[in-house]
């Protein structure tokens, strides 16, 4: 079982990380009150961004294209994610509509932006990122191999953003007064933090971050736009109120999602796992979080603002 | 004077949808009249078309009934996609599985696509009512169980002799295509699908407005707890609301798997089920506002193909419009606010 676990750890992580930083975006929109189904659109908006920026450069820099991409990716992705701010923070139209609005004209638009551009809704990158085994750490015997082997330098990108953004969140008045907004907004209000600006801050921090997941998935694993992110998004969202709004819990529910999805994806090679039926396996990171809904209900841990506009005159 | 209000908000919308289309057909370096010309033309130019406009307004018409009636119940159905393609799973496992004559398999097909439809969308309903379980987030889940669903299930008992990720194609019998229909409108894909949804029209616009169980079904989403004061089971509500929601989407499955085409894809959510939810908004969740959003939606998406042909514009047109509209009529409190100024400008004048 050990074997099975390390031979698949990489693809394992290598899925898990996207998931993990589009999840930390929406904690931060969440935390801050304002609720985002449009993560998947988001992420999709930076799929393409990164395969674009990238198929322009790779040829003229090979290697820091890719890093050019993750970074416009972010940038557009705070950029795109406005429209949502927009209509539910001054707006105060309702999160869920503007959400799905986000994620429709996300997949389209940038479809047709593609097809404008190479005539085919797909674009493809021509190198991904290289996989790099850590010195020294990659020889300690398991973990190294669990954990240090054939790894992507963005998945230690993204562990270092969810450490920043715990500490920002936990640890720096500046995410206090962004709780706060998410919890009591009235009560935030009248301490003298301003909502609107809060909570337009921390939208475009998840419109970043799920852009940024996106990009990863076409720089490590997939390779090629084609206009969705499959769900990714929300799995990211599933994996949200699975980790209860919290940091580590999201870590270790996407990291749960990331090795059941890898599972579900090996099954078929691997003898041990064939006989589970593919639709368990695949179900599965649904399922178990429809009961974690339940199981959490009475003591859920989310924002209680969250969804809620904010309307100053309201007590 | 409230209907005229959502009228004008809903052309707003609308009118702010297409100026953003012809925004992008001249990003694509096309001219927007030319662009508009021929996407309608491609929707309305002979009765072959408008035939299609109506069969691709069919599934529009039930997931935007499905959408806006758990909405008058304050509930947010997303899984129309989910609950639409378990309704057209149920009714093609019945159209492969029985060989029985047409005037009786279709109507079991219909029944079981509702019947499925229903079930899954009882899932999240009882979720809400039982536990509190938001139905936003248990409906996205149940639309990625039913995609998974159909994912094994079809290629396992179903599958097609050419294709692994379609299933066999529904003979004759099975379909809701008939001769004389197809015929009368020159070969196009209309099937009797369209009277089952505008039978559905009429029926949920009689119970919503006319029965006991509308009014409360309507008062549980004014004010649960002021209905929950006045009597009425809010929980049983809330589970026949959602129940009732997915059986109308399941039957969108039914009229779009078995009708307009005649088997089902593996690794896709229909995108009608989301599209219900701008057709919901667009038509002010009133059913009869619901079909003529609906067979505007279904124009759009007949006639992007001609237009594609006919200039360089890509067909995903279609998708940014009505992703446009949808995001306008969500901030449509902008032109509310708007309006309200206007009117209380013109009564002050008086």
């Amino acid at each position: 079982m050990l074997d099975v676990i390390i031979l698949i750890s990489p693809y394992a992580i290598a899925y898990t990380i996207p998931l993990l930083i589009t999840a930390l975006g929406g904690l931060f929109s969440e935390r801050s009150g304002i609720v985002n189904i449009g993560l998947e659109g988001l992420m999709v908006v930076g799929m393409f961004t990164g395969a674009f920026t990238i198929t322009k450069l790779e040829t003229v820099f090979p290697g820091t294209a890719i890093w050019i991409g993750l970074l416009a990716a972010i940038i557009v992705g705070a950029i795109f994610s406005l429209l949502h701010a927009f209509a539910c923070i001054t707006l105060n139209a309702d999160q869920v509509i503007s959400g799905i609005a986000i994620n429709m004209i996300a997949g389209a638009l940038t479809t047709f932006l593609a097809r404008n551009i190479t005539g085919s809704g797909n674009i493809q990158i021509l190198y991904s990122l290289g996989r790099k085994n850590i010195p020294i750490l990659s020889d300690i015997p398991v973990l190294g191999k669990l954990f240090f082997t054939m790894s992507y330098p963005t998945t230690w990108l993204v562990l270092v953003l969810l450490l920043g953004s715990w500490f920002i969140l936990f640890k720096t008045p500046f995410g206090l007064r962004l709780r706060a907004c998410g919890e009591h907004p009235h009560a935030a209000d009248s301490a003298g933090v301003n909502v609107h600006r809060m909570r337009y801050i921390a939208v475009m921090v998840s419109g970043a971050f799920s852009a940024l997941g996106g990009a990863i998935v076409i720089v490590t694993y997939s390779g090629e736009f084609n206009g969705t992110a499959a769900g990714l998004g929300f799995l990211a969202l599933a994996a949200l109120i699975f980790g209860q709004w919290k940091p580590l819990g999201i870590l270790g529910a996407t990291a749960f999602f990331g090795f059941a999805s890898t599972i579900a994806n090996v099954s078929q090679v691997v003898p041990a796992l064939a006989q589970i039926p593919g639709i368990l396996l695949k179900t599965f990171p649904y399922v178990v979080t429809l009961i974690a809904l339940v199981v959490f209900s009475k003591t859920s841990q989310a924002p209680q603002a969250a969804g809620e506009p904010f309307d100053k005159g309201k007590r | 004077m409230k209907i005229n209000k959502d009228l004008i908000l809903a052309i707003v919308a609308v009118i702010l949808g297409l100026m953003a289309g012809s925004l992008l057909m001249l990003v694509a370096k096309s001219s927007p009249v030319d662009g508009y010309l021929y996407l309608f033309q491609g929707g309305l130019m002979n009765i072959e078309r408008i035939g299609n406009t109506l069969a691709t307004a069919t599934p529009l018409i039930l997931t935007g009934l499905s959408v806006a009636f758990a909405f008058r119940t304050g509930l947010f159905n997303i899984g129309a996609a989910g609950q639409m393609l378990i309704g057209g799973l149920c009714a093609t496992a019945i159209g492969l599985t029985y060989a029985w004559p047409k005037p009786m398999l279709v109507p079991m097909m219909v029944g079981a696509a509702a019947l499925g439809g229903g079930l899954w969308a009882a899932v999240p309903g009882w979720l809400k009512a039982r536990f509190n379980v938001h139905e936003v987030v248990s409906t996205i889940m149940m639309n990625w169980i039913a995609y998974w669903t159909v994912y094994y299930t079809v290629p396992a008992y179903f599958k097609g002799s050419f294709m692994e990720t379609e299933s066999q194609r529904l003979s004759q019998y099975a379909s809701l295509k008939v001769q004389w229909l197809t015929d009368l409108f020159n070969d196009s894909y209309i099937n009797l699908g369209i009277f089952i949804a505008i039978i559905i029209v009429i029926l949920i616009a009689f119970v919503l407005t006319r029965t006991t169980l509308g009014y409360e079904l309507k008062a549980v989403g004014f004010n649960r707890h002021a209905s929950e004061a006045a009597g009425i089971d809010v929980n049983r509500s809330i589970i026949i609301s959602m129940t009732i929601a997915g059986m109308l989407a399941g039957l969108a499955g039914v009229t779009f798997y078995a009708g307009y085409a005649s088997n089902i894809q593996i690794g896709i959510l229909p995108s009608q089920g989301f599209d219900g939810i701008a057709v919901s908004l667009l038509g002010a969740n009133s059913p009869w506002g619901v079909l003529g959003a609906a067979v505007f939606f279904g124009l759009l998406h007949t006639g992007k193909g001609f237009m594609n042909a006919m200039t360089s514009i890509p067909p995903e047109i279609a998708d940014t419009i009505i992703a446009t509209i949808i995001y306008f009529s969500a901030t449509s409190i902008l032109m509310q606010r708007l309006w309200d100024k206007l009117r209380k400008k013109i009564g002050g004048a008086k």
